[in-house]
């Protein structure tokens, strides 16, 4: 009950914020909301089945670029290419690219582009029992080898400066204040709606052996299941939350780019989790927030702090409190005895 | 040029890029293999063993600062990787995947400290005179392919090294008590090897070899804070791909991956051969999970 009782509060928190926050403090609470989305993910993957994944931002880019790309072509005059094909010489739209000029098709590819990506990796890698520290760096490998491949392709994909310059997205001014704020609503109804089933999913049957994959696989096996659908839908599952938190931070932001979800990135989005608390799906979204504000106002103020900031975050979060803020708060109602538990499930 | 010295000379260079790939993978999958640490700061001793030996150079000259260098940097970065053991590492034993994320902070301070110190450009460290030469195979087939010192160099110190590295695990005491954890690290212990003492001896030789590295980088290419970052993740699939625990899969795995992103190169952009790398990994898995010289155990659990 308490879970339910802290996302409503936090609902009814941030549902308040237009009412009392300033503008550009709501632009930025939106769009934290929204990489929160991704985080749900990460807390699933990882505080329940024990999987971590370095190259979320992989399939953020993904959804990201889904939208990206109708927006381009919404944008463009009719009969031309998108700008930055002009600049590079192309002439004619590649054909890829022409499917995204319908909006159903978009936005059904930031869910099933995602979700196709990250289940054929998924299945690749876990078929054959890679797990742990390879599977990490198999998806740091990934989110370095997407970057470069879309920084290399400039006259495809805008290259190093991305896909930007959008002017309205399905028949919304972007500029407009009555936009952003739509925007806003949609991000936190989205956000909700994600915590609600990534908690179903972990309360039901499938999210138990999701769980007792984390703690062990072969035991598992023993019992008769194979964790390897197990793992490839729940990985399928974080990858879908990641592309609607990069088509949801795209619309915001009015800008997708390599240097949003490259390696560094990639591995920061899992230190908002780290710092939320792991197995907390409330603790994923508030880490996401600290860290994200954190950010913005460290950075500016002393920009040379904030990677030491950062740095010593990641130390001390696994050091000190390896369950995050939430394990800190909790701390006092847990015995030892669930403590040393909850040390040993955080081991692997 | 004809078309063979282009080749060799790709072929060269993807050789003494393996070379700096193996030095680097080779403190990685030491320390994985023995103590299952994914040290993402590894990298970074490549950096600092760079820039180690730029100070060096600055402070003896050309000529043999860079000698003095290289034992600095090995040194050096060997000390800040006892460091590291004792103050972190030990305290995650058995949690490989916080190991990553805690070494990933210190990865971002020390790249942070670089850009304090050193500032966010790079800085160069010129070859000493005696390796400022090249090396010509006139009157052979590959008339007119010349091959800069320093590459053959960096070939000749890795292979100094993995030798080094090969004997001490095979010849002496810690060889034998490094072999022993390896195989069994409760029955070492029950016997009273003392295995933190080794853990933090292979570690500290691990990040020392790749401060070395750093020393060998920093003759062709400049030292910058983030140059480390861009070796690693080859680095890693080095370890992945060469399996644990073997010196002779790292080599292979190092030529490897260095032959083939030089060899692939030749014929699409740096961009495509990293994601062909990526996929062949990938594909190479479904064949060897453990990689190229895996270990047979009969172990239901391993790392």
């Amino acid at each position: 009950m308490r879970k339910e009782l802290g996302l409503g509060l936090l609902l009814i928190v941030a549902a308040c914020a237009p009412l009392y926050l300033p503008a550009y403090e709501l632009s930025l609470l939106g769009r934290f909301l929204a990489l929160a989305v991704l985080a749900l993910g990460i807390s699933l993957i990882w505080g329940t089945g024990g999987i971590l994944s370095l190259g979320q931002g992989v399939f953020f880019a993904l959804g990201g670029y889904a939208i990206a790309m109708h927006l381009k072509l919404a944008g463009a005059d009719p009969g031309s290419l998108p700008d930055f094909m002009q600049w590079s010489g192309l002439t004619v739209l590649p054909s890829w690219w022409a499917p995204f000029q319908y909006p159903a098709v978009a936005i059904a590819a930031v869910f099933v582009l995602p979700a196709l990506a990250a289940a054929i990796l998924a299945y690749l890698v876990f078929r054959r029992r890679v797990t742990g520290a390879y599977f990490a760096i198999i998806t740091q490998a990934l989110a370095l080898a997407a970057t470069t491949f879309i920084i290399s392709q400039q006259q495809f994909t805008g290259g190093f400066n991305g896909l930007t310059g959008f002017t309205s997205a399905f028949g919304f001014t972007l500029g407009d204040s009555s936009t952003q704020l739509g925007l806003y609503w949609i991000t936190l109804a989205v956000l909700a709606l994600a915590f609600v089933g990534v908690r179903a999913l972990q309360m039901s049957a499938f999210g138990k052996i999701l769980l007792a994959v984390r703690d062990g696989e072969n035991r598992v096996r023993f019992l008769g299941y194979d964790p390897l659908p197990f793992k490839v839908i729940a990985f399928a599952v974080a990858g879908v939350l990641a592309g609607v938190s990069g088509a949801l931070v795209t619309l915001d932001l009015g800008v997708i780019s390599p240097a949003m979800f490259g390696v560094v990135p990639s591995i920061e989005m899992v230190i908002w989790v780290a710092l939320g608390g792991r197995n907390s799906l409330l603790g994923a979204i508030l880490g996401t927030l600290a860290v994200n504000f954190g950010k913005d106002w460290i950075s500016s103020a002393f920009p040379d702090l904030w990677l030491f900031i950062v740095g010593a975050i990641f130390v001390l979060v696994v050091t000190i409190a390896p369950q995050g803020l939430v394990g800190l708060l909790t701390f006092s109602r847990r015995t030892p005895r669930a403590i040393a538990a909850a040390a040993a499930a955080a081991a692997e | 040029m004809s078309e063979s010295t282009l080749v060799a000379g790709q072929l060269f260079n993807g050789i003494s890029v393996a070379s700096i790939l193996l030095l680097a993978a080779l403190g990685l999958a030491l320390s994985f293999g023995l103590m299952r640490v994914i040290n993402m700061a590894h990298g970074e001793m490549l950096m600092m063993g760079g820039y180690l030996t730029y100070l060096s150079v600055s402070a003896f000259g050309k000529s043999t600062g860079f000698a003095v260098g290289l034992v600095v940097a090995f040194v050096g970065t060997a000390l800040f990787g006892a460091f590291m053991e004792v103050t972190l590492i030990r305290r995650l034993y058995g949690r490989p995947l916080d190991t990553l994320l805690a070494t990933w902070g210190v990865s971002l301070i020390l790249q942070q400290a670089a850009r304090s110190i050193f500032g966010p450009i790079g800085v160069e460290v010129t070859a000493p005179p005696w390796l400022s030469g090249t090396l010509s195979l006139g009157g052979t087939a590959l008339t007119g392919l010349s091959i800069p010192a320093v590459r053959v160099f960096i070939i000749v110190l890795a292979a100094i090294v993995l030798g080094g590295v090969g004997l001490i695990i095979a010849r002496t005491r810690l060889g034998l008590l490094v072999r022993a954890v390896h195989a069994n690290r409760a029955i070492a212990d029950a016997l009273g090897t003392n295995t933190r003492a080794v853990d933090l001896a292979v570690f500290a030789l691990g990040t020392g070899i790749a401060g070395l590295a750093g020393s060998a980088l920093s003759l062709i290419s400049p030292v910058t804070p983030t140059v480390g970052q861009s070796y690693i993740v080859y680095a890693f699939l080095v370890v992945i791909v060469g399996g644990l625990g073997s010196l002779a899969g790292t080599l292979a795995a190092a030529v490897l991956i260095g032959v083939f992103s030089a060899g692939a190169q030749i014929f699409t952009s740096q961009s495509f051969s990293d994601v062909l790398l990526l996929l062949c990994v990938i594909a190479f898995m479904q064949f060897r999970p453990r990689g190229i010289v895996s270990q047979s155990s009969r172990a239901l659990e391993e790392g």
